[in-house]
């Protein structure tokens, strides 16, 4: 049967179960929304391509599926880079579809062309020019294999118009794709080795990071660590991929972690390290890291073993195939933890915890943002999407909001990406209507992409901004407060819009808290609307986000909230 | 740890921009390429790229790893410690004149050099050999003036598979 080109890339989103699509029309791309304009394909129209990506991010990375958009040529294309980029450093499966100028027009500098995927090859796992009618359907399918395969990241598709609009017989049973799954099943001489190193280890440590969450391993890390009785941190990405209310969950580690998650790093003998790759604002001086501790290191990519890290025995695999494995090996082999010594590790921690729990300085006269997270926690019962922007009130959330479950914290990790939020979480409510879907965000990242109230507002998708607003850039204030002698330059936000009202210029509802004892109240009413709500909170300008290791520092050095440094 | 020269054999599916994927790679994250040779192999839609950089073990490691997440590189080997043979070529293009006639006719002579253009005022010289014999014959060249040069890429291949 003779197709356009239009309407093959429609059957093979079919066919890939594609459901939702966040983009954006122009020239390039109008055949295609033409043909959008009769299909029963959900598309959410954004106010900016960079938040059709980020949309598509959050619904990846809630769903665990490949989150799709489509732009058009140009700057429509250009305007994706910073939300693919993001997805990429976090191994987001997501594919992207640009619009091109038609084929006879590409290098003759056509009005809206640009070598986009000259431009993303570096920031994506891999991208494709189409050519021809003939390579449409086989690259579309591979897009989506390669997005999801391995290590998952971001497709690009380029898409020239006269492609689009040609004609071909399409036979979809008839599509063939390179395959690009590897060997995902770790080498079983190797569970021998982790079952001797366990043994041998009186102090051992759970590391859990992304990769926990993308290789849906949660339920294989939880069942090891608390059936062996081992405590358990977790980087940023990691967050949920073990209980966040389990006695043996620490907290974060790195530069904003827990004392007792950095101690027990500083401390341990052995690290089980899963799906991490040891970020340098995990890790502060590599020196002093976990240096006590031999190191197992488990990841499906080999360049991020020993990448940063020096590891003592690495395992190349799927986290979820070789967490089961070693589960397997060890009752085979009927390990069984020494309950003295564990006890007594276990004890060692707890110590810690109770010399510097995490906390802040309560207040009854100004709004402190911890209160507002915990205040979030309590109010949902923790039962919440969350996602937020890059900053103070990030790292706070990692820290306060205790994430139960995978999937269910959505934050730009590796690339640190402002203005990530508020698309994020319409993207995550997308996938989930049912679900309280929560935006925490800070006065500078929310400004970065405010656009989008506007695609909230127009499909009713009603995620709650939780905005921080301390009138600053905050974590660069703290920097210049702690490194830079207090000369706060360019960092100070007080010349900002009233954003109440300019969530209700948007139709959204706005609602302001200023003092501790409207907060609840705030967050009680926003919670409970069934539209986009947008809750500013007017928080304390100089609060800083503690314990603090000092960038390059060893992570047992941490200033803590009352300025002491702790060894 | 000790930086040294390796030579890296590539092979990759002969797509669209697969050097400029596999040159980005390293580029992008800090790494030179001392010397390129790219052409396809006995089969038309697979190409092998030999390249050589430097570095210190660790560094190399990282760079195969890089290499091998690209989504069209088939395979990646270093031949720095396998048993290979090792080819560059360089044309040389001399002038001549009345003065550098003789000597460049003796040393012609004397070196076995290929001359596979032969001109009035000009000849072009072809020397093949490892990276050591290029030298040493640009060594010999250079007194007798040499106008320009064009020299590839090392090539290798390993001994057995």
């Amino acid at each position: 049967m003779k197709l356009k080109g239009t309407e093959i890339f429609l059957k093979v989103l079919e066919e890939e179960k594609v459901d939702i699509i966040f983009g954006y029309p122009g020239g390039a791309v109008l055949d295609l929304y033409d043909q959008l304009y009769e299909s029963n394909l959900r598309h959410i129209l954004v106010r900016h391509e960079q938040g059709a990506v980020h949309a598509a991010d959050g619904y990846a990375r809630a769903t665990g599926k490949v989150g799709v958009c489509l732009v058009t040529s140009g700057p429509g294309a250009t305007n994706t880079v910073t939300g693919i980029a993001t997805a990429n450093m976090d191994s987001i499966p997501l594919v992207v579809f640009t619009g091109q100028v038609p084929t006879g027009l590409i290098g003759n500098d056509a009005f809206q062309e640009c070598d986009i995927t000259g431009i993303t090859r570096p920031c994506t796992k891999h991208n494709f020019l189409v050519r021809n009618i003939e390579e449409l359907a086989s690259t579309i399918k591979e897009a989506f294999h390669i997005a999801r395969s391995g290590r998952p990241g971001p497709v690009l598709v380029d898409l020239p118009k006269n492609v689009m609009a040609a004609q071909y017989d399409y036979d979809p049973t008839n599509i063939k794709i390179r395959n690009h799954e590897a060997v995902y099943k770790p080498a079983p001489k190797k569970m021998a080795n982790v079952f001797d190193m366990l043994n041998a280890a009186k102090k051992p440590l759970i590391m859990t990071g992304g990769g926990v969450i993308l290789g849906k391993a949660s339920e294989e890390l939880t069942l090891l660590a608390r059936k062996y009785e081992i405590p358990v941190t977790g980087t940023l990405m990691g967050l949920g991929s073990f209980p966040g209310t389990d006695p043996l969950w620490l907290g974060m580690l790195g530069m904003h972690g827990t004392y007792y998650a950095n101690m027990a790093v500083s401390h341990c003998d052995f690290m089980l390290a899963v799906g991490v790759r040891f970020d340098d604002r995990v890790t502060g001086s590599i020196e002093t890291f976990a240096a006590n501790a031999k190191i197992v290191q488990i990841d499906i990519d080999p360049s991020s073993i020993n990448k940063n890290v020096t590891v003592d025995l690495p395992i190349i695999g799927d986290t979820r195939a070789t967490l089961k494995d070693i589960l397997r090996f060890l009752e085979e082999h009927h390990y069984t933890q020494d309950a003295g010594l564990r006890a007594q590790w276990l004890r060692e921690i707890a110590e810690w915890r109770e010399k510097v729990p995490l906390n802040y300085c309560k207040n009854g006269e100004v709004i402190k943002p911890q209160y507002v997270i915990e205040k979030l926690q309590e109010l949902t019962k923790g039962d919440a999407l969350i996602t937020t922007d890059v900053g103070q009130h990030q790292m706070w959330t990692a820290q306060f909001f205790h994430f139960d479950r995978p999937n269910t914290f959505v934050s730009s990790g590796g690339l640190g990406t402002m203005g990530f939020g508020l698309p994020a979480a319409i993207g995550v409510k997308c996938a989930f209507p049912d679900k309280q879907v929560v935006a925490i965000a800070g006065d500078g990242s929310i400004q970065m992409n405010i656009q989008e109230l506007a695609t909230a507002a127009q499909y009713n998708i009603a995620v709650k901004v939780v905005l921080l607003n301390n009138e600053f850039l905050g974590m660069p204030r703290q920097w210049q407060e702690m490194f830079y002698n207090k000369r706060y330059s360019h960092t100070d936000m007080t010349y900002a819009p009233d954003f109440v009202k300019l969530a209700e210029a948007f139709g959204v509802i706005g609602l302001r808290a200023t003092k501790p004892a409207e907060v609840e109240t705030v967050l009680k009413q926003g919670l409970a609307a069934d539209k986009p709500v947008l809750m500013d909170f007017r928080i304390s300008r100089d609060e800083c986000v503690y314990p603090m290791v000092h960038p390059g520092g060893s992570i047992n050095q941490m200033t803590l909230g009352s300025r002491e440094m702790i060894n | 740890m000790e930086k040294k020269d390796h030579i890296i054999s590539i092979l990759v599916h002969n797509k669209p921009d697969v050097l400029a994927r596999v040159a980005g790679t390293l580029g992008g994250k800090g790494y030179n390429i001392d010397s390129l040779c790219v052409n396809t192999t006995t089969q038309n839609d697979i190409s092998k790229i030999v390249m050589t950089t430097s570095g210190s073990q660790a560094t190399i490691t990282r760079i195969e790893n890089q290499l091998q997440r690209l989504v069209d590189v088939i395979s990646v080997d270093d031949l720095t410690n396998v048993e290979s043979v090792h080819r560059e070529m360089v044309l040389v293009r001399l002038n001549l004149t009345a003065e550098n006639a003789e000597p460049v006719k003796n040393a012609i002579d004397t070196n076995k050099w290929k001359v596979i253009v032969s001109g009035d005022t000009y000849l072009i010289i072809e020397i093949t050999g490892d990276k050591r014999q290029i030298e040493f014959s640009l060594a010999r060249l250079e007194p007798l003036g040499i106008a320009d040069i064009t020299r590839t890429g090392l090539v290798a291949l390993t001994l057995e598979d």
